[in-house]
């Protein structure tokens, strides 16, 4: 390889990673030393802000919230995007192409023209501050994404496999359980994975339909973090990592289908 | 030809029902309330119909102006670096050959990380410096463009490099063969061939970055003063501090059609191919 392509190449590693590493060694260093660069490499380490995170500020519950939300999100729309997605991907029928151009479409609306009416809405409703309360309203840039991956994937599937169900008689719902699904398997969970995080990153909805800490989720808890006198930034940064931590093991585990999946997709960012 | 009409239809309707509820109907309700007047802190003037005085109001609204020109700037400044900067390690990343599965990772990690979580950082590094960058109404926006960079570079080298790797080898060879050196061969053949990728990633970045809301409101709140604020967190605080639903949703309408244009054009360059791929 050129000399300049993995000098770029490395300072594109250094550049990237240092300041999560800046976050974790920060998150472990006393309050009092916090502003000093030369301090925080040297140590000594404590616990103190995690445990104040987690003890005082009782941190799970923002967890506990960002999963159920995030999980049950990701699980609605899945099933109802991989059925859709499996009518579009395989099956012949009028509007075909019109649906598609639509889900593109709604994919790109812009997520802040959506919350006065949302809002309105769920006060009528009596769901903010409520899990369905977020779950209904991530649907709008789940639904869409979902869809769009998993007509991708199953396009790729092999056809003669699903042909040789139908001359079994099997109707097209127990096809797609028992052999689409099985077989884009990878792609459903790459489409999960993807659809996950976008859920545990979201932060316009969940600022807009929470009101209080017992249904805020991870980055609106962090963003409204308040010290009583100073901003906590050593318990800020240890919510930041913990924050982090989910999603980042889960790109690296799965690195190599999420950047198959984001390139593929190229309709979110 | 179209012989799975019926079958297709339990399949495709409840995802579509979904999209229709939660994104279509409320769509076209803020296209209602924009034109009604809509204080929640004034219930007894009710929703009357005013008709397009929203609009009207939006446009000799001085600090809606600013917003608007705030977002253009941060949309030309942010999406322009990304793509210098993604071009440069795109080009990087095609011919490393070691530690490719390394630079994916870290590539991939930044992308991943919460928005939230990224913005703290930054304004946690730059808090620590000496000149007080949050305090500045121009240089606060150095660390709110760097830490949406840092945050999307990734993002646009990905898609540059899925461009990158559709080039024919072959053309680089003939070229060599033909004593271009590596900067003609830059500008004769990587240039022009990754134009469509190139124009994908500048509107998809700027169809994103025109909706910046999370960076900006955790690391100055649009501030000092106003100085930093962007249409969608003006319209946020309209809605939900000022509570003016009627008014809020015009400047709603506004961003979603200046989107729609947007992708409008993403659609006519990348969506005819995205879409042919699945129909």
């Amino acid at each position: 390889m050129s000399g300049w392509a993995f000098r770029a190449a490395a300072a594109l590693v250094v550049v990237t990673a240092l300041p999560l590493v800046w976050m974790l060694l920060a998150s472990v260093t006393p309050e009092s030393r916090l502003f000093e660069p030369a301090a925080l490499w040297r140590g000594p380490f404590v616990l103190d802000h995690y445990r104040a995170l987690f003890e005082e500020r009782n941190f799970w519950v923002p967890i506990r919230n960002s999963l159920v939300v995030a999980g049950t999100t990701t699980l609605f729309a899945v099933t109802l995007g991989g059925g859709c997605a499996y009518a579009l991907a395989r099956m012949h029928f009028r509007g075909r192409y019109l649906i598609l151009a639509f889900v593109l479409a709604v994919s790109m609306f812009p997520q802040i023209s959506l919350v006065a009416p949302l809002y309105l809405l769920l006060r009528e409703a009596g769901l903010i501050n409520t899990y369905p309360g977020l779950i209904l309203p991530y649907l709008t840039f789940a639904m869409p994404l979902t869809i769009w991956l998993l007509v991708g994937y199953f396009r790729q599937l092999p056809r003669d496999v699903e042909d040789a169900a139908a001359m079994d008689g099997a109707g097209r719902l127990r096809t797609l359980v028992e052999i689409v699904a099985p077989l884009a398997w990878p792609g459903i969970a790459t489409t999960a994975i993807l659809t996950f995080v976008y859920c545990w990153n979201e932060f316009l909805f969940a600022l807009s339909f929470t009101l209080g800490p017992e249904r805020h989720t991870v980055p609106v808890a962090i963003a409204l973090f308040r010290g009583q006198y100073q901003v906590p930034w050593g318990q800020i940064l240890a919510a930041a990592a913990v924050a982090t931590l989910p999603v980042v093991l889960l790109v690296v585990l799965f690195q190599r289908r999420i950047s198959e999946g984001l390139t593929a997709g190229a309709v979110k960012g | 030809m179209h012989r799975d009409q019926r079958a297709a239809l339990p399949f495709v309707l409840p995802a579509l029902t979904a999209i229709a509820l939660v994104a279509i109907a409320p769509m076209l309700w803020t296209l209602w309330e924009s034109v009604h007047l809509h204080d929640l802190r004034m219930p007894w003037l009710g929703q009357p119909f005013i008709g397009l005085d929203n609009y009207a109001e939006a446009f000799g609204d001085p600090r809606f102006l600013d917003a608007a020109l705030h977002t253009a700037a941060f949309v030309v400044g942010s999406v322009a670096l990304e793509l210098l900067l993604g071009l440069v390690f795109a080009l990087a990343m095609s011919l490393a050959w070691r530690g490719r599965a390394l630079i994916r990772v870290v590539v991939l990690m930044s992308w991943a990380v919460p928005t939230v979580v990224a913005a703290l950082v930054w304004r946690f590094l730059f808090e620590g410096a000496e000149f007080a960058w949050f305090a500045h109404p121009v240089a606060a926006w150095v660390p709110i463009v760097l830490a949406d960079a840092w945050k999307m570079t990734p993002f646009v080298a990905l898609l540059l490099l899925a461009g990158l790797e559709s080039i024919d080898p072959a053309l680089y060879d003939a070229a060599r063969i033909d004593g271009a050196g590596p900067w003609r061969q830059f500008r004769e053949i990587t240039l022009p061939l990754l134009r469509p990728a190139l124009l994908v990633a500048v509107l998809f970045r700027a169809l994103d970055a025109f909706r910046v809301f999370d960076v900006i409101y955790v690391m100055t709140g649009g501030g000092p003063g106003t100085a930093t604020e962007p249409i969608s967190l003006y319209t946020f605080n309209t809605l939900l501090q000022h509570l003016r639903f009627g008014y809020g949703s015009a400047l709603s309408v506004l961003i979603f059609l200046t989107t729609f244009v947007l992708a409008l054009l993403y659609i006519r360059l990348a969506g005819r191919t995205l879409l042919e791929e699945r129909a």
